[in-house]
């Protein structure tokens, strides 16, 4: 169990280093994406002016309010609320993700499957389970909104966060088919029969 | 007592933004029992940053979550309580509006096929407004919950048959704690509705996943099937953001209706750890706020 801090982007080596348990620490630049943004992205063709590669995405989408474009907030956008959703609903969409764009690191809750496990492993990458529902404490780790695209899917544009302190965060599936999601699932399931057994179910 | 529908306006833009800021005290309670007795070192330094979270809220005057969730208004009117009941419709929607516009909160709310966003976290029916006839003389009060949609998204109902008898019930429930896993953010309130019709039964599960902490079922029955699962579930290990643990749950909460010869329904909603409402009370003295 090591920690890494990382300032944005990162290589296939430094990916691959990571194992599940170690935290990491990110710093610099950090991508906020979300349900609409992938469907627009990977269904329906649209493209993003921005370099992702090497970096890492967080599964959000933001509350923000519109203050105009300052030298402070380039984008015109100043963060009120960035916390994580549900990773589980965009599982299909990481491969791509990795493969079109060169992201390294997906961020979220709740974890991502087996597809997305075997493109951690194919192509250099892991997923960093953030605290759900810890936004406020979140939002402390961003310094700025410096840019935004694809903003007419608004709140759930794609985002372009810079980050300081952003975690720890905990490796919960990584490059070498590691994932604490399966394991832990595995380990409950395998307590169904005693839970239902207190219950008094007859099975 | 005659109702003042501007004040309403106000209370329940107020009541959005509150619920997002404040986690009620049975939650925080809630969260210590949970931390004392919480023994792997993952669960423990997650529902440690869930605390600091609750926290960093208050200092920073900030919300607890992103997600502004589905609005809910929990409406009860007691006896002798004169209002325009469309009106008081109304009002609610208005300040709802407001309360997304001028703090301002992402409003999470679409159109459900064109997924359009109107930008006021309201649309076709939402928000959710439940209106009750209560005894209380005098007083009208509004409970304001804003649901998650992670917790949201595992809603379970199955039309169990009265063959199948309350294993069922039970089986159920503990199969969709393990399906949900991380994905609810558990600690979770499992709400489970018992009974009635389909939609009764999914309305009930909804009532009791939102119900303050150390409360219970009024029915006797019910009041038994939540203490039996409450231990049954966090004996799982699913544990906090389904990282493993002992705190997989705060409690589950039962709500029970009659329900059919022919019938056994049982209904699953769950809320998640940011288990969020807020409580506005009029009555003659005056507006008061509250959980």
């Amino acid at each position: 169990m090591a920690h890494y801090d990382f300032n944005m982007p990162i290589s296939e080596a430094e990916a691959r280093a990571l194992r599940v348990n170690d935290t990491v620490t990110l710093n610099g630049t950090l991508f906020g994406i979300r349900d609409a943004t992938y469907i627009h992205m990977f269904d329906r063709g649209r493209k993003t002016r921005f370099d992702m590669s090497g970096h890492a995405v967080i599964h959000t989408a933001p509350n923000v309010k519109w203050v105009g474009e300052t030298k402070a907030t380039p984008s015109g956008y100043a963060p009120v609320c960035v916390g994580t959703t549900t990773s589980d609903r965009m599982e299909r969409f990481t491969r791509q993700l990795m493969s079109e764009y060169g992201v390294r690191i997906v961020i979220g809750k709740g974890g991502l499957r087996e597809g997305s496990l075997s493109a951690f492993k194919d192509l250099g990458g892991v997923y960093l389970a953030v605290v759900g529902g810890a936004a406020a404490l979140e939002t402390t780790w961003v310094e700025q909104i410096e840019d935004v695209d694809l903003d007419d899917l608004n709140p759930e544009s794609l985002w372009k966060f810079r980050v300081k302190g952003f975690g720890p965060l905990l490796v919960s599936m990584d490059s070498h088919g590691g994932s604490l999601h399966t394991q832990v699932n595995q380990l409950a399931r395998g307590k169904r029969a005693a839970a239902l057994a207190a219950l008094g179910v007859k099975t | 007592m005659k109702v003042d529908l501007k004040q309403v306006e106000e209370a329940c833009k107020e009541l959005y933004i509150r619920a997002l800021k404040l986690l009620p005290p049975d939650i925080k309670q809630g969260f210590e029992r949970l931390d004392r007795n919480e023994t792997d070192a993952t669960g423990k330094a997650i529902l440690g940053t869930m605390i600091r979270n609750i926290r960093v809220a208050e200092d920073t005057n900030n919300l607890l979550c992103q997600d502004t969730g589905i609005p809910i208004y929990n409406i009860s009117i007691g006896a002798g309580v004169e209002v325009d009941g469309y009106q008081l419709k109304q009002a609610i929607v208005r300040g709802c509006e407001r309360a997304t516009r001028e703090h301002p909160l992402r409003s999470s709310v679409v159109h459900p096929t064109t997924r359009k966003n109107e930008h006021t976290s309201c649309g076709r029916a939402v928000p959710v407004i439940n209106i009750d006839f209560v005894p209380d003389a005098g007083v009208l009060s509004i409970e304001m919950i804003p649901k998650g949609s992670g917790s949201e998204n595992n809603s379970w109902l199955k039309m169990a048959v009265p063959a199948d008898g309350i294993d069922a019930i039970k089986t159920f429930v503990i199969d969709c704690v393990l399906d949900a896993g991380g994905k609810t953010c558990p600690p979770t309130i499992v709400g489970v509705g018992v009974g009635g019709t389909a939609d009764l039964c999914v309305h009930l599960s909804k009532v009791a996943a939102t119900r303050p902490l150390g409360t219970h079922c009024d029915d006797p029955e019910g009041a038994k099937l939540e203490a039996e699962l409450s231990s049954a579930v966090n004996q799982l290990g699913v544990g906090p953001q389904g990282l493993g643990g002992d705190s997989t749950s705060f409690a589950v909460h039962v709500e029970t209706a009659a329900t059919h010869i022919t019938m056994n329904p049982v209904a699953v909603n769950m809320q998640c750890h940011s288990a969020r409402r807020a409580r506005a009370t009029f009555t003659a003295q005056g507006l008061t706020y509250g959980f």
